[in-house]
């Protein structure tokens, strides 16, 4: 009875709700969406510019308008200051009528800017940030974490190389919330998988010397060394493992790792490496065709937060579409109960925590020999089920 | 943390020592434009970036290898350095160093701006050079090779150069010029050009350093912005414009920058900080430095 | 007459401007405003360059950020704690540092925001990189709600004119001539008599108590504290304001605090987006080369006398 009295109530309220929606349909006579990004700082490359062509691409392959209103595009640079990115979405909606806002990387800033957005009932597509604090301790109704996660990673790169038996683990940490984060996430899968952890140092960011740690990780009597940093500290940590000769008696593996970073290093340095990826360029014919016109534009092969931007705007103009309404609420509901599909999201819905869950990509980096060309850096080795790589929702996180 | 390991400890010193000869050289480029020149030089992080950048356009574009970098890099630098003092802080050589530290700062923002604007900032790829490749398996660490050549490399260029600058003819005109330019002048001797080759040397330093930077560290265009405020506080604990001052204080701060790593690595970008506060208090010039 | 008539209509446009423009930006403006004013008390009133201002801004922000989070304190008392935390940090910075002239004291200031700034990344109640989000905008003495934008503003413009009288006041008191006394010749001041060293330290608390009144009222604008407030780019903003807008003027430090906000906002958006620091670096250069005077200094050199007779 009870059960019977919530269905119906839930239903009452639903039709309440999309009645007051249709009414609205286009709310100011057109479709406005925010890319906001670190455009020229150290995380400009995984996201940045690439998101705001991503993004113009998908406008332009939707038509430029969506259910009879233009579309309009907004960006903005936030340098990974939250105080920047959150005044500035607070100044879209409040006098630009923003409707959705995209990009997001810098996970400080994604949480004051979903914070705002949800305040204003008014969909977060995160397209970049790592953290899964968006679908657990910060979780919202209108959050969709598009691209991947942290423990997507973990559990991607992680839990193989436990069950082959590498139970010996050494973290290079940078001291910050989304080291920790990397961090926690993959101990967690080590110890659940009857790994160990025997050791981990926090380094400042920016550090430039990484020797110090490679030498206490060579000293740990670990199987596995994890970087559990990403960008410019990746790039010099994994300089002097290579130098060091740590690579050629411990596997290392990087926890957080972009399509630029493996670019930035020379193919002797990082080639064997395992990661985790939400997306690869040259997985089929459909990433491909797609990527050759981001390339185009772009001059650089899409990182998985552009291929993710371009799939979330994409998805959300359809949801827009198919509803005729822009109103947060209806386009988060459509999203949720309509699976997308397209070169990105393989496999795909979009959980009603927000969390997108798909097709994650296990591969190997290419050596020198086996590159055709500087782009051709990845070979796939395994595909991983979306319920295989992300967490489970939590009960709290459960929006409809 | 407290079952200290001599094996591992010696590791760690060994390796404070080689962050501290580089340390050594990139504090040297700005002692000496301190120091001769009272320019506080904010763009030297730019000219070691610059350096690097240089590398990594001649292996990747013209075919010139590493050691072919070493010497073109700086020079090609310290030009773009010379051109720099001649144009720009010559006109306000007269005015509070504040103005010339502004101005400096105004510049390494453009310089590292313009870069990230081409080449993004995840950075560059830059290949060891084979002849340094390999290492020596030592009792208590493996020493790659080329961390031996930084070490041998940047002290014979810091001995060097403090040598020429205290010990000859060339560096007494050098000094004279600068504490009494009226005078040399009088004697026929072309002060604005020492100064302005001068700026150059120090810059083109910094860019032999940049260049000894490429194969160990990421060539980006931020890769001097972390590293120079670093630099600075060394040459302050070892007394601005105290050319042995500066090559003994990088080598110090590498090897405490080093202990920290092992014991707090928290604290390892911030230590020198606190050192530096500690040597001002209680040496207000610096740890070699002449009181004022 | 003419320097009330200024203020007067300049108050106007103050009280007039949440009309045509975005109060939240104009928000902005103000605090920064407010934060360059208290730096030029010590660049231009003692001759000191500190590098570590941003120590102060950061720590009016977390306290205030952190007492009406988690005691629940109304604004106006969490911004005086804030004001009164960033006072003592000052007080501390300003007896180790004042002893030092010219760049020796930029360098030890600098060094101590580094190990405030470390503290701030280290301590837990900070949030780290993801800061203290959404601090409560509060209600006014427990009455009015401030949550409205346009009402904060009102209650924002008061404090910057406090803050702002405070400076005014101080520069045009007697302590602020014998400041003048000590910047333009230290040894003659020391030579009447005055303990030279005395009066910087309480110069350097006064700035640090305003740059910590600014960093607390930003808190609540952006109901957000985070290390950037803290971090040594914010001292070199600073720098770059009072520097645009004039060393030494009153106005100056707002004026050049106006310049860079709307720069910063213009520009974060759209293509020159890709521009901005070679931008921001750009007028660092001119404004060394060609306007070393800055903005308002320019403009009293064009009028011939000054607003103020205390600038350069």
């Amino acid at each position: 009875m009870k059960a019977l009295n919530k269905t119906l109530l839930t239903a009452a309220v639903a039709a309440m709700l999309s009645g007051a929606a249709l009414a609205d349909g286009i709310s100011d006579g057109k479709v406005k969406i925010g890319v906001m990004a670190d455009m020229g700082g150290p995380f400009g490359d995984l996201c940045g510019r690439g998101c705001v062509t991503a993004v113009e691409m998908a406008v332009e392959d939707f038509g430029g308008s969506v259910a009879g209103a233009p579309i309009e595009l907004v960006t903005a640079d936030d340098q990974n200051k939250p105080d920047l990115g959150s005044a500035k979405a607070r100044e879209w909606i409040e006098s630009e009528n923003v409707d959705a806002i995209t990009g997001l990387v810098n996970s400080a800033v994604t949480g004051a800017v979903s914070q705002i957005l949800t305040d204003n009932r008014k969909p977060a597509l995160i397209a970049t940030s790592a953290s899964n604090v968006f679908t657990t301790s910060q979780c919202s109704a209108f959050n969709a974490h598009w691209t991947y996660d942290v423990v997507a990673l973990a559990n991607g790169t992680v839990k193989p190389m436990v069950s082959a038996g590498k139970k010996k683990w050494f973290f290079i940490t940078v001291d910050y919330a989304l080291g920790h984060k990397l961090e926690e996430t993959a101990s967690d899968v080590v110890a659940a998988n009857g790994g160990e952890v025997v050791g981990a140092v926090r380094a400042p960011l920016g550090t430039t010397d990484f020797s110090s740690y490679i030498l206490q990780a060579q000293a740990s009597g670990a199987d596995v060394v994890a970087l559990a940093n990403t960008g410019t500290d990746f790039v010099n940590a994994t300089k002097t493992a290579a130098e060091f000769g740590l690579t050629d008696m411990i596997d290392l593996v990087g926890l957080l790792v972009f399509t630029p970073d493996i670019q930035a290093l020379d193919p002797a340095v990082i080639g064997g490496m395992k990661l985790t990826t939400g997306f690869y360029w040259d997985y089929d014919d459909a990433t491909r065709d797609w990527s050759k016109r981001f390339i185009e534009r772009h001059g650089r092969i899409p990182s998985m937060g552009q291929a993710g931007a371009y799939s979330v705007t994409m998805n959300y103009l359809k949801a827009i579409e198919a509803t005729d309404t822009d109103d947060g609420e209806t386009v988060m509901r459509y999203l949720k109960t309509h699976k997308p599909d397209d070169f990105f999201a393989r496999n795909a819905y979009l959980r009603a925590d927000g969390r997108m869950v798909h097709d994650m990509y296990q591969v190997r980096v290419k050596k020198a020999d086996e590159r055709r060309d500087g782009n051709d850096i990845f070979e796939i080795e395994n595909v991983i089920a979306g319920d295989q790589a992300f967490a489970p929702m939590l009960a709290q996180c459960e929006f409809n | 943390m407290f079952d200290i390991n001599i094996m591992a400890l010696s590791g760690q010193l060994l390796i404070g020592l080689i962050n501290g000869s580089f340390y050594a050289l990139l504090s040297l480029g700005l002692a000496i434009i301190f120091g001769l020149l009272n320019i506080i030089n904010f763009t030297q992080g730019a000219m070691y970036m610059l350096g690097a950048f240089v590398a990594w356009f001649g292996l990747d574009l013209v075919g010139l290898d590493y050691w072919a970098a070493l010497v073109v890099a700086p020079v090609l630098v310290g030009v773009v350095g010379m051109l720099v003092q001649r144009f720009l802080l010559r006109p306000i050589a007269n005015e509070n160093h504040l103005y010339s530290l502004l101005l400096t700062i105004g510049l390494a923002m453009i310089i590292q701006g313009f870069f990230t604007h081409l080449y993004g900032s995840s950075g560059l790829p830059y290949a060891m050079p084979e002849a340094l490749k390999g290492g020596f398996r030592l009792p208590f660490m493996y020493l790659p090779m080329y961390r031996a050549w930084v070490v041998v490399a940047a002290l014979v260029v810091c001995f060097a150069t403090w040598w020429v600058i205290e010990k000859t003819r060339l560096g007494a005109y050098l000094r004279a010029g600068t504490e009494n330019p009226q005078l040399m002048q009088a004697f026929g001797i072309n002060v604005p050009l020492i100064v302005t080759a001068t700026f150059g040397f120090g810059v083109a330093l910094a860019a032999f350093a940049g260049v000894m930077a490429a194969p160990i560290y990421s060539v980006s265009p931020e890769m001097g912005a972390n590293l120079l405020i670093v630099v600075f506080a060394i040459v302050v604990i070892g007394g601005m414009g105290s050319i042995a001052g500066a090559i003994l204080a990088g080598l110090l701060m590498g090897v405490i920058e080093g202990l920290t790593k092992y014991f707090y690595p928290e604290a390892s970008s911030t230590v020198i900080f606190l050192v530096m506060v500690l040597v001002l208090m209680l040496k207000p010039a610096g740890l070699f430095g002449k009181e004022a | 007459m003419r320097i009330n008539k200024l203020y007067l209509s300049l108050l106007v446009l103050a009280l007039l401007a949440p009309l045509v423009l975005y109060p939240v930006f104009l928000m902005k403006v103000l605090c920064y405003g407010l934060f360059a004013c208290a730096f030029n008390l010590v660049l231009g009133y003692g001759g000191l360059l500190s590098l570590g201002h941003a120590a102060f801004l950061g720590t009016g922000a977390y306290t205030t950020g952190y007492l009406a989070t988690r005691v629940g304190l109304t604004p106006e008392l969490a911004i005086l704690a804030g004001t009164a935390a960033a006072a003592a940090l000052g007080a501390l910075f300003g007896k180790l540092s004042v002893k030092r002239g010219g760049i020796y004291f930029g360098m030890i200031t600098l060094a101590l925001a580094q190990l405030v700034f470390f503290f701030y990344l280290q301590a837990p109640f900070t949030g780290g990189e993801d800061g203290m989000q959404g601090i409560p905008r509060g209600e006014l003495f427990g009455l009015l709600s401030l949550e409205d934008n346009l009402t904060l503003y009102y209650f924002v413009l008061a404090v910057f004119l406090l803050g702002f009288w405070v400076i005014h006041r101080t520069v045009h008191s007697p302590f602020g001539q014998v400041m003048k006394a000590i910047r333009e010749n230290e040894a003659r001041a020391m030579s009447l008599g005055y303990n030279t060293d005395d009066f910087k330290w309480l110069l350097f608390t006064l700035s640090a108590a305003v740059a910590g009144l600014a960093g607390s009222t930003k808190a609540l604008v952006f109901q957000l504290a985070s290390l950037n407030d803290a971090h040594w780019q914010m001292s070199g903003e600073v720098v770059l304001m009072t520097l645009l807008g004039g060393v030494g003027t009153i106005l100056g430090p707002l004026a050049g605090a106006g310049v860079i906000v709307t720069i910063q906002n213009q520009l974060s958006g759209g293509e020159l987006g890709n521009y901005i620091h070679m931008i921001m670096g750009a007028i660092f250069v001119i404004c060394v080369l060609a306007f070393r005077s800055g903005i308002v200094g320019e403009i009293q050199k064009l009028a011939g006398r000054g607003f103020s007779r205390q600038g350069r």
